[in-house]
């Protein structure tokens, strides 16, 4: 469903990533780690195609995203959601304006339609209180969510998630990743997820990879990345200081 | 040869050379924002609120501002020219001049520097702050055309709005210019007001509402296409900011100058 073939991307003659290829099928939850700064933004950016890569190809159902034209980019995306690590709702607006906002401008919803499925999206992710507030206004976590909400109400096929339980409490961030799961067994949603937590990693993967200076050093299922003999990969999971792995 | 020598000479014109190309790009990237705002004016009805909001900012962002400018230019005018004329005693003559030059040039002309400051900076702000915060991106992601969304709107509503500005500014020089008249130059209000609507011309007129409403075009283009090319976080948005000003006022003077010279510029027939 989604493949990068030797991806290597470059900024301001900096290389980022480094010929990463990888494949994602149907349905399954793709879970990308690695350190801050290691380029698992640019990463997803590139799938979203809101980055064309240097070298190499980004293929959406065998569709080629990587310089495609505004149509085809457009066509492509009508089935995929970004939920971005900061959130990224549109300031002026209040939250219930900006997850209404993808259903008003696909003019293809009545009104009362819209307010019903907004509704339920707000419910469901405890975000009743904040309807009227402006982005500002809330904190981090309810960003995070409003943002996750202006996805949902789309119906996306693939839906690619920024760290989308960071700064989020313990409580808030396991029923993000239950309707990750949820999502998928429901819905039969591809996900692609970055995060640095390795308790959700674990519960929603259906793969792991993780990415080090710009390559994947390894991408496996959880048991195996858990029990996985390279130093790197040990140190990263376990979160210890000492370790091959250069802290700047 | 020694290459101690060349090197400068090499960089220098390297540095040259790249910034014409840069300038180039962004120039055309301004047309490309241009040209997709008429495109997209086919939403237009869709989107009449967010036109009427941002005529309304655009209204009240420049009210008093625009006031006091225009109330000092005509003042200004009619104090220059006052003391000329007055060496030919023909002082009375004042209204015939300051009109003239209000509708001509200096009512477009102060209400587009006003409108740069106040309203096209803060499209640059705004957009430029929706770019770095990835709100541009999210618009896209969601089918959203941020030319439709954002750009389009903000153009109708300065293309309208400048030359309603203009109008107020030429009322508010003249008022300001009959003061002088009557205070300084001991001209009566009435024979003021009597050669200004003397000399009140319809070409006049047009040719200034034709240059309000380019401006406004040239300024919101300007200053949205600014925004969205942003990088860099804060920094990024302020120098957006900053390059939108400069380039709006250039642009201002030079097109400015071209309408004048391409409506009056033939003084032989
Ligand atoms: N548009 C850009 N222009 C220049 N450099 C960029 C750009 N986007 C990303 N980078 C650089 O690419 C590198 C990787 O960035 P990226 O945002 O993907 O990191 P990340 O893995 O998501 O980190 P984090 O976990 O902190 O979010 C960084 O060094 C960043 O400075
Ligand atoms: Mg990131």
């Amino acid at each position: 469903m989604i493949e990068l073939v030797n991806v290597k991307k470059k900024f301001d003659g900096k290389i980022v990533l480094n010929g990463v290829s990888f494949k994602v099928e149907r349905g399954e939850t793709f879970v990308i780690i690695g350190q801050s700064g290691t380029g698992k933004t640019v990463t997803l950016r590139h799938i979203a195609g809101l980055v064309d890569p240097d070298e190499g190809h980004v293929l959406i159902d065998g569709v080629r995203m990587d310089y495609a034209d505004a149509n085809t980019k457009t066509t492509l995306r009508e089935k995929m959601g970004i939920v971005f690590q900061s959130g990224a709702l549109i300031n002026w607006m209040t939250v219930e304006e900006n997850i209404a906002l993808p259903l008003i401008e696909s003019r293809k919803y009545s009104k009362n339609k819209i307010e019903e499925i907004v509704n339920y999206y707000l419910r469901i992710l405890q975000l009743t209180d904040a309807r009227n507030k402006m982005p500002a206004e809330i904190s981090g976590g309810m960003k995070k969510r409003a943002a996750l909400a202006r996805v949902l109400v789309r119906n996306p096929e693939i839906i690619l998630y920024d760290e989308p339980t960071a700064g989020l409490d313990p409580v808030m961030s396991r029923m993000i990743d239950e309707l990750v799961r949820q999502m998928q067994r429901d819905f039969g949603v591809t996900s692609v997820v970055v995060t640095h937590e390795m308790q959700s990693a674990y519960y929603i993967a259906d793969r792991i990879a993780m990415l080090y200076k710009g390559e994947l050093i390894a991408c496996d299922v959880p048991e195996n990345i858990k029990s996985s003999k390279n130093p790197i990969v040990q140190q990263f999971i376990t979160g210890s200081i000492e370790g091959p792995i250069e802290v700047q | 040869m020694n290459m101690k020598f060349i090197k400068p000479i090499y960089e220098t014109f390297e540095y040259v050379g790249k910034n014409i190309l840069l300038g180039l790009y962004d120039a055309g990237y301004i047309l490309l924002i241009f040209f997709q705002s008429v495109y997209f004016s086919k939403d237009v009805f869709r989107r009449w609120r967010e036109i009427v909001k941002q005529m309304y900012i655009a209204g009240v962002k420049s009210f008093l501002v625009s006031s006091i400018v225009s109330f000092f230019t005509g003042m200004v005018l009619a104090l220059q020219t006052g003391i000329e004329l007055m060496a030919f005693q023909q002082e009375a003559l004042v209204g015939d001049l300051v009109i003239t030059v209000m509708t001509r040039e200096m009512g477009p002309f102060t209400s587009a520097l006003v409108l740069t400051a106040s309203v096209g900076s803060a499209m640059a702000a705004e957009i430029g702050t929706m770019k770095v915060s990835e709100e541009i991106d999210a618009l896209e992601m969601m089918a959203i055309h941020p030319v439709s969304f954002l750009v389009m709107p903000r153009v109708v509503a300065l293309s309208i709005m400048l030359p309603v500005v203009t109008i107020y500014s030429v009322v508010m020089g003249t008022v300001g210019g009959a003061i002088v008249a009557n205070f300084q130059l001991l001209v009566p209000y009435d024979v003021y007001y009597y050669h200004v609507l003397d000399t009140l011309r319809f070409k006049a007129t047009y040719v200034g509402m034709l240059k309000s409403y380019i401006f406004g075009i040239m300024i919101s283009s300007i200053s949205c296409a600014r925004g969205l090319q942003a990088k860099n976080g804060a920094i990024g948005v302020g120098q957006a900011v900053r390059s939108s000003v400069v380039i709006s006022f250039l642009m201002v003077l030079i097109v400015g100058y071209f309408i004048t010279a391409l409506f009056y510029g033939k003084v032989h027939d």
